[in-house]
């Protein structure tokens, strides 16, 4: 073959690939859609989305709690994560030594590559434990498998990758600007506070929300500490049941149960919808504040 | 004046204070797991599988799942090397990276990185039933192609975007068609990065649970064929640690001992292995 | 050598102008120099030589240039042949991530050659010719990319001399390196010029005057004046030129 042809073929290739590339993305929408359709026929979208009623051998589907869960567990990692992750980030970017910024960054990769499973062992031993004593000191009862355990577990878990986003957002923000502050007299927490964060801010937030879609998704850490009751939590200290572990554990009853299978595919779907919202809306932000940069 | 000092101080400590919480907490996890999970790291753990009764607390190991953990591993970050680079090349300039095609392939891959594990577990549920396949080895791998092509090709595309086009125009320059710039040019520059990409990958496919699920099912066995179930790792620990047996649980901290090391390991041998190709890369 | 012949070639960058009808015959065998201030399309004329304008996005060509007499911008030239004729040396050197003997085998390899024998031949026949051989043949196999600035741009010229090219079209091939190498480069294509066309852009005008036989100047994307470079240089005709060896514009 000449080195033409095979380059063409080598062009064609690639050409298919990218097609087959889109083929996927569209093919997860439409098949979780195709196999929805038959808890959607049966009961409209708000119900399903707002009855606090799970009961599947009486063919009720009402995915509220399990949504409520997974807001209040995501929630509260974000909760924490956000004002940890960014003074963390402002640390390594601005203030530390270029020997603990050297350090950082591949331990933070290294860490962000962590199994979610070790995680939710971690928080099976030790934070699980810690929150049934607190909630002891604080007079109710609480076996420990929460909210707050979920939370605590998930902040840590999206702590590696949201303090990469942040920090690499404020690196790219020029040093004329800092310059230019610092050159005023302002001190260094004041040209962060006024400088920095405002010209990084939509990268910021995009982190935030990248951070926000990995815990809103993330199954298997949360569900080895969350506790898995199908109720609305009340309190930090309550469990919950988010969607992808309700997902995960009744995957083994889904076919004997009518609906249960589609039931449980809607429920991929809703999750599907939320990440991918957050998602494009966060890497557009973060494109397009690359582009102003360059 | 000294309001703006006081500031400045607090907040120094807050970052410095919020550090090290991090640096704490994240190196308490690999932490505690190692220590809990060596006790239980005997050597049959790693050279058995499971015998009658493994789970109520007889003897065995987790070998089931240390295979099945590297076979679906590995067979999921090859399928998707395969897909992921077509697809970067692609996006280059000089074949369809301006293209619509392009901008649309751009916006998938961001859309297919953020979709969660259990929804690709799901979604290959979904194809199995519909294709008549139970749970197996493919099945897994084919679920954990599909959580590893978007990390994959987009690490990889930021690494193949910032080979110097001045580089391949040298390249084209004295002659070279596309293929060969890519093959002989692009390729061992862009090495490094694309070996990072796959350890970024192959660390993501062969810790997550949620994808090989309802894929690749489970077994006690180890991995025989593409078309019956196995086990993996990540499973294993879950299977484990919710046993009552405190002996049982005991060797889910092993097992997840045991998957903690492959992948410290792996990422330490893929960083040695990126570093020594750095050796092309223009400064 | 290739008798290079420009008629009437138009180009423009999504819409701007950049050159503007642009006529001129560049002689067989000498160095030509393309002179003028910043941004007046002296690159944009060199790259339309060897069809490197086409890796340009938004680049719209009119025209037609003719090196032995075949209009390389017809969409039907066979570029690779094309390129295989013309070598090409830009402003700051691009070893390819190879080692050095691999760097000056790269052109003949792609073109089809696989005979160990001869491509030793070349490659020492090239660094010779760059004066490079005496300092890397005793590590021809290490990469390519530990030269020092000066020397990667002498094996540049290797790599490109390796495919045996009629025309060296040179985009300020020096302007990156120090003084010391930038002499021995300008020294090499001095040597290289009865066997080949040279054609140099370059904005250092003491350079063009040190090595143009021949001149080209283009200002704000017309050919303003062309001719010997002792005609250019001593009486030029146009006042821009006068203007512009002056050094009242840059």
């Amino acid at each position: 073959m000449s080195r033409e042809a095979k380059d063409r073929l080598a062009a064609g290739v690639t050409a298919i690939a990218a097609i087959l590339c889109l083929v996927l993305a569209f093919g997860i929408a439409i098949a979780l859609l195709v196999k929805s359709r038959p808890i959607l026929a049966t009961s409209s979208v708000s119900r399903l989305l707002l009855s606090s009623s799970w009961h599947p051998m009486k063919r009720e589907f009402g995915l509220y709690p399990f949504i409520v869960g997974t807001l209040w567990v995501s929630g509260l990692a974000m909760a924490i994560a956000v004002p940890i992750c960014l003074l963390t980030a402002v640390y390594i970017s601005e203030y530390s030594h270029r020997r603990v910024r050297a350090i950082a960054k591949p331990l933070l990769d290294l860490l962000a590559g962590i199994p979610p499973v070790v995680f939710g062992l971690w928080g099976v031993l030790a934070i699980v434990p810690l929150v049934a004593a607190l909630a002891d000191r604080a007079g109710s009862f609480s076996s420990g498998y929460s909210v707050l355990a979920g939370g605590i577990v998930l902040a840590i878990m999206i702590f590696p990758i949201v303090i990469s986003v942040t920090e690499e957002v404020l690196r790219k923000v020029p040093l004329d600007a800092r310059a230019a502050s610092l050159a005023l007299g302002a001190t260094r927490w004041q040209t962060t506070k006024h400088v920095l964060l405002r010209a990084a801010l939509p990268g910021v937030f995009a982190a935030m929300v990248l951070g926000f879609s990995r815990a809103f998704g993330e199954t298997m850490a949360v569900l080895m500490v969350v506790g898995n009751v199908p109720a609305i939590p009340r309190s930090l200290f309550d469990p919950a049941y988010p969607l992808p572990a309700l997902i995960a554990n009744n995957y083994g009853e889904m076919m004997s149960i009518p609906l249960y299978d589609s039931a449980l595919m809607f429920a991929a779907l809703v999750l599907l919808a939320v990440v991918l919202v957050f998602n494009v809306l966060a890497t557009l932000v973060l494109r397009g504040l690359e582009r102003r940069i360059a | 004046m000294r309001a703006r000092r006081i500031e400045e101080a607090v907040f120094k400590m807050l970052m410095v204070l919020a550090t090290l919480l991090v640096a704490a907490s994240l190196l308490a996890v690999l932490a505690i797991v190692l220590i809990k999970g060596l006790p239980a790291l005997t050597l049959d753990m790693v050279t058995k599988t499971p015998k009658g009764g493994y789970y109520l607390g007889k003897e065995g190991g987790v070998l089931n799942a240390i295979a099945g953990s590297l076979c679906l591993g590995i067979g999921a970050t090859v399928a998707a090397l395969l897909l992921s680079l077509p697809i970067v090349f692609y996006l280059q300039d000089e074949y369809g990276g301006r293209s619509r095609l392009a901008g649309m392939v751009r916006l998938s891959l961001d859309v297919l990185w953020g979709i969660p594990s259990i929804v690709y577990g799901a979604f290959g549920f979904a194809i199995m039933l519909y294709f008549g396949l139970r749970a197996s080895l493919l099945g897994g791998i084919i679920a954990l192609c599909l959580v590893e092509l978007p990390i994959m090709a987009r690490a990889m595309h930021e690494v193949v975007r910032m080979v110097p086009a001045e580089l391949k125009e040298a390249s084209y320059a004295l002659g070279a068609t596309r293929l060969e710039t890519g093959r002989q040019v692009v390729w061992r520059y862009a090495l490094p990065g694309v070996i990072t990409a796959i350890l970024l990958a192959f660390g993501r496919g062969i810790g997550d649970a949620a994808a090989v699920l309802f894929t690749a099912g489970y077994t006690d066995y180890l991995p025989s064929s593409l078309t019956e179930p196995a086990a993996s790792l990540p499973l294993a620990v879950f299977f484990q640690i919710g046993t009552p047996f405190p002996q049982v649980q005991q060797r889910a901290y092993a097992s997840g001992a045991i998957l903690l090391a492959i992948v410290l390991l792996l990422s330490a041998i893929f960083r040695l292995l990126a570093r020594r190709s750095e050796v092309h890369v223009l400064r | 050598m290739s008798h290079i012949s420009i008629r009437e070639l138009n180009v423009s960058y999504d819409g701007h102008p950049a050159l503007k009808d642009i006529s001129v015959d560049i002689p067989d065998g000498q160095i030509t120099a393309i002179i003028g201030p910043s941004g007046c399309g002296k690159t944009t004329l060199l790259r339309c030589c060897n069809r490197l304008i086409d890796l340009t996005d938004g680049a719209q060509v009119n025209g037609s240039v003719l090196i032995d007499g075949v209009n390389i911008l017809d969409p039907s030239v066979d570029i690779i042949t094309l390129r295989k004729k013309t070598g090409y040396l830009a402003q700051r050197p691009y070893p390819l991530p190879m080692s050095i003997y691999d760097n000056v085998a790269y052109g003949p390899r792609i073109h089809g050659l696989k005979d160990r024998r001869r491509l030793d031949q070349i490659v020492e026949h090239c660094l010779r010719a760059t004066s490079l051989w005496s300092e890397v043949k005793d590590r021809l196999k290490s990469p390519a990319a530990k030269l020092s600035v000066g020397q990667q741009q002498r094996l540049c010229l290797a790599r490109a001399l390796a495919v045996e090219p009629e025309v060296l079209l040179g985009d300020e091939p020096t302007s990156a390196l120090d003084p010391i190498s930038a002499q021995q480069v300008e020294k090499r294509l001095v040597e290289l010029k009865g066997a080949y066309t040279i054609v140099l852009v370059t904005h250092i005008l003491r350079q063009a005057k040190r090595l143009a036989d021949y001149v080209i100047f283009l200002y704000m994307g017309e050919l303003v004046e062309h001719g010997p470079a002792a005609e250019v240089f001593q009486n030029p005709r146009d006042t821009r030129t006068k203007a512009y060896l002056g050094g009242e514009v840059s």
